[in-house]
């Protein structure tokens, strides 16, 4: 049996598989969905092989089905992300990440004298779409781009 | 009536930019109209400055309202670490407007989210300064007779000087021409650029004063600083560029003035001063009639 045809992390019967996402973005988008606290279970693969990207990381949500505005968050990460709904083992829709227009908390703003850096202020961006996707402070009016953006802990 | 602030330039259109400079001139006519009475104003600069709160609680009085608030923070609940929610949300029910400067970038857009009443910036860090903008658009309508098709010399700090930026973007409205002379390291950031371009605009760039200065109607002049170089060299090597002298000015157009937003130290040297064609010190005084025009504007007294 080749290495391909195995299955590389088990399936899931109902839910969510988010697919093509690069091995080193795995983590982030933990974060940037709140997976951490996630009641249902939760599967992650990393390092896995993938034709297409190399090395790729795939995450498995159990019984629970994202909403397009949820899953667009993971668009500012990886773009290329595959976001698939499961009903009874078969995928039932496939969708595209698509970079939202704006973005409320998650990114921190990358301006040191911004107010949202020093006080209890949430961020909030107007994503701009070029080549590096850029962020626009509603605040300090600042941009930050995705080549050095940091995410709130 | 739904609340108005000024946090940005980019807050007014042009037809509102235009109603300011209309009422500054009314405002100038005749400065004592005590259209605020009875009416409080807070005035809250979280970061000292002079000048632009003695401007702004100068157009408050002649107004006729009654000003409370601080000059610095010492001795405030601010410098206990209150939030600034808290003391925007505290004051904000003590009075009709206020006016608030700031060193953290944002944090007017920020207390206008958090306050019923209109906010005005009066300066938040490197970021905006809107009422020096139109403070200068009322300079130069003054002084030129039209605010359209105006040919501006930009001289100096053009990376980091937020007035020059705000200008840029207020005269974008007016089909202004710009000539933007500095250093190479200091030079107009792109995105500014770009922004001309896309709205087909023309503008030039220049390392030297030169010749160019002939042709304007307004030259901007701003200060070079020692901190804004990485090189110290490179500062020593081309601060004497971006001096104004009376020398330059012989064969300069007949309308032309000079605007500085002030305080200057050495950019413009002191034999200009006698010069006609000096203006960056009556363009202080247009500082009052144009906050004057603001505040009304803001709370409805003027249309
Ligand atoms: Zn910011």
């Amino acid at each position: 049996m080749s290495k391909d045809k195995k299955v590389q992390v088990t399936a899931i019967e109902n839910g969510t598989v988010i697919d093509h996402i690069p091995a080193d973005s795995l983590f982030k988008i933990v974060r940037i969905l709140r997976l951490e606290s996630e009641i249902n279970k939760v599967t992650f693969g990393t390092n896995l092989e993938s034709k297409v990207m190399g090395k790729k990381a795939i995450i498995k949500i159990n019984d629970r089905y994202c909403e397009q505005e949820e899953v667009n968050r993971i668009a500012i990460i990886a773009p290329m992300s595959i976001v698939n709904t499961i009903k009874n083992f078969d995928v039932v829709e496939k969708r595209k990440v698509v970079i939202p227009d704006s973005i409320e908390g998650f990114v921190k703003c990358g301006n040191p004298k911004c107010i949202t850096n020093n006080e209890p202020v949430k961020t909030s961006f107007s994503i701009i779409k070029s080549e590096d996707i850029t962020f626009k402070c509603r605040y300090c009016e600042k941009n930050t781009y995705q080549s050095e953006m940091i995410l709130i802990k | 009536m739904e609340k108005k602030n000024l946090i940005s330039i980019t807050d007014f259109s042009k037809e509102e930019i235009i109603r300011i400079t209309e009422l500054a001139a009314d405002f100038e006519q005749n400065p004592h109209q005590k259209l605020l009475e009875g009416k409080v104003i807070a005035s809250l600069f979280f970061e000292p400055s002079t000048r632009t709160r003695l401007s702004f609680e100068s157009a408050m009085n002649r107004l006729g309202a009654r000003v409370i608030g601080f000059s610095d923070t010492t001795n405030t609940s601010v410098s206990k670490g209150e939030t600034l929610h808290d003391t925007i949300l505290t004051i904000s029910n003590y009075c009709d407007m206020i006016v608030m400067r700031h060193s953290l970038e944002g944090a007017p857009r920020y207390a206008s989210e958090v306050s019923k009443i209109p906010i005005v910036n009066a300066g938040d860090g490197a970021n905006q300064h809107p009422s020096q903008t139109l403070l200068d658009l009322y300079s130069i309508k003054k002084t030129q007779g039209t605010l359209d098709g105006i040919k501006i010399m930009m001289i100096g700090d053009l990376k980091y000087g937020r007035t020059v930026h705000s200008l840029l973007e207020a005269l974008s409205h007016f089909n202004a021409e710009f000539i933007f002379v500095s250093p190479e390291e200091l030079s107009m950031p792109m995105e500014y650029k770009n922004g001309l371009t896309d709205k087909g605009l023309k503008f030039t760039e220049k390392r030297e004063i030169g010749e160019e200065i002939n042709s304007a109607d307004i030259v901007y002049m701003t200060r070079v600083q020692r901190e804004r170089f990485t090189d110290h060299m490179e500062y020593e090597r081309v601060k004497n560029a971006y001096v104004l002298r009376n020398s330059m000015l012989a064969n300069t157009k007949e309308n032309m003035r000079i605007l500085h937003p002030l305080p200057r130290v050495n950019e413009i040297d002191p034999d200009v001063d006698s010069n006609p064609k000096a203006y960056y010190f009556e363009q202080t005084e247009n500082g009052v009639y144009t906050r004057m025009a603001i505040i009304s504007y803001l709370l409805g007294v003027k249309k």
